[in-house]
């Protein structure tokens, strides 16, 4: 057949795309499940990168294995909250997709919150969600029992500058800022600053990264609204905390 | 090159004179980045870090080896107004399998390269490798000048990331198992800059952070080899 007639590229084509197509979607279908775990796993070591000083034995999140990992997550208490602070019922933390709720109207979101228990001590792992310079970025905040002290923090984004806004995930110095800081002054919520040329208050302020300001005020504000969407929640427990004592 | 006339029949696979330079040319001679100006946007993204350029110039070469490899297989067969399209189909064929495995085997690894990998189908190399020799040549010479071109290009990837991480970050390979810390105000780094009264003065270098830095070293690294590599200042 001539190779530049029409019949002849259209059937080129045809078998090149077909075969093409089966061989990925085959090779799609093979590696989903492992792949999807893999996910699973990566995400909850994410959550658990925020308690990193609190975890089992001493370890480190990279050295629990996924099986450890998986065990802790079934462990822990995982409510799921609306935005009015109540409990939604039947709802687990860990299949609540922070991705899509962020597109939902602010009033209808879903918040997950793991409370993780280690040697007695209850951790509030709270999960936000913002954007950066170029897109989203995420992360979690663990509370201590106070509600008020943050035990670790953990960020992470889809697309900020490798050596700039990148660091917020890449430096754990960055982190490390945050341990014991405080989200409330005398009651009135705060939050926690990423500021630019250098920390100036000690209980609600860290040094930003210098060369990524974008990232770091979208650090700032990601924080700011996203723990205040929990507050509801969390100021019913103190109430609930005041009646018992 | 004077290539002999050979009237037997070549064995599909060799490893003679020309095959090797095929492999050893694009390392300096005919580098994909420094002499033929290819996949400059890469080089500038992907090098302030060691460890993701290591990756990088991996995936590269796997993918310009192998698209190399089955576009020369079919090359008789490709119609000519549509070769664009049926190269592009093999490239993204197999940077959606580098994708897949990656995801299956590492997926922290995955997650921190996946930008960088989708990259690989933008990669100016590949299609150009493929349009200049794959078209032209047996499978497996085009095999060889795919790994070669692969390895030129990531031998610049590395040098200039290496480079811009030990000034601009005070480390090397970070991000991987075996990081070294090098110079910075941490007693965590080998040279501590708040200690030493050597090195008490230094900094790390922003702009070696940003893109802007590797244009520069590409610049100095192209001027260097052309300062003692004769054949190229007669071509340009």
């Amino acid at each position: 057949m001539d190779r530049n007639s029409s019949k002849y590229i259209l059937i080129f084509i045809l078998i090149l795309t077909a075969s093409v197509a089966v061989a990925l979607t085959g090779l799609r279908e093979v590696t989903k499940e492992k792949a999807a775990q893999n996910e699973d796993i990566f995400n909850k070591r994410a959550i658990l990168s925020a308690v990193q000083n609190e975890l089992p034995d001493g370890k480190k999140v990279a050295d629990l294995s996924d099986a450890e990992v998986a065990a802790i997550f079934q462990n822990m208490e995982q409510p799921v909250l609306d935005m009015q602070g109540n409990i939604v019922e039947g709802e687990k933390a860990e299949s609540i997709k922070m991705e899509q709720e962020r597109k939902k109207p602010e009033a209808d979101r879903e918040l997950p919150l793991y409370i993780y228990d280690h040697n007695g001590e209850k951790f509030y792992i709270l999960s936000v969600r913002g954007k950066g310079l170029w897109d989203e970025i995420w992360g979690t905040v663990a509370l201590k029992s106070d509600l008020n002290t943050i035990a670790g923090v953990a960020f992470d984004h889809k697309g900020e500058t490798p050596g700039l806004g990148a660091e917020i995930k890449d430096n754990p110095a960055f982190g490390r800022q945050f341990v014991g800081k405080k989200i409330y002054d005398n009651g009135n919520y705060v939050s926690v600053k990423a500021r630019k040329g250098g920390a100036q208050n000690k209980e609600h302020e860290v040094d930003a990264i210098s060369g990524a300001t974008v990232t770091s005020d979208g650090v700032s504000e990601m924080l700011y609204r996203g723990i205040k969407y929990y507050e509801p929640y969390l100021n019913k427990i103190k109430q609930q905390g005041l009646l018992v004592q | 090159m004077a290539e002999t006339a050979v009237k037997e029949k070549e064995p599909i696979i060799a490893f003679g004179k020309k095959e090797r330079q095929l492999l050893t040319d694009p390392l300096n001679d005919n580098n994909p980045i420094t002499v033929q100006v290819l996949g400059i946007c890469s080089a500038l993204a992907v090098t302030s870090l060691v460890y993701p350029a290591v990756v990088m110039a991996v995936a590269v070469t796997l993918v310009t080896a192998f698209s190399n490899l089955f576009t020369s297989m079919v090359r008789q067969y490709i119609p000519k107004s549509v070769r664009m399209i049926v190269q592009l189909v093999i490239i993204a064929t197999l940077v959606t399998i580098v994708e897949l495995l990656l995801k299956y085997f590492n997926y922290p690894i995955y997650k921190q390269l996946s930008v960088y990998i989708g990259l690989i189908i933008t990669n100016c190399i590949v299609m150009g490798r493929l349009e200049a020799f794959a078209m032209a040549n047996k499978p497996w010479r085009s095999f060889l000048d795919g790994i070669g071109n692969g390895l030129g290009y990531g031998a610049i990837l590395i040098i200039v990331a290496i480079v811009r991480e030990i000034f601009g970050k005070g480390s090397l390979f970070a991000g991987s198992p075996i990081e070294l810390k090098i110079i910075g105000p941490t007693a965590e780094y080998l040279i501590n800059t708040t200690q030493s009264t050597l090195f008490g003065w230094y900094s790390n270098n922003n702009l070696m952070v940003l893109p802007a830095a590797a244009m520069f070293i590409i610049g100095i690294l192209i001027w260097i080899q052309r300062s003692y590599n004769s054949k190229l200042v007669d071509v340009s």
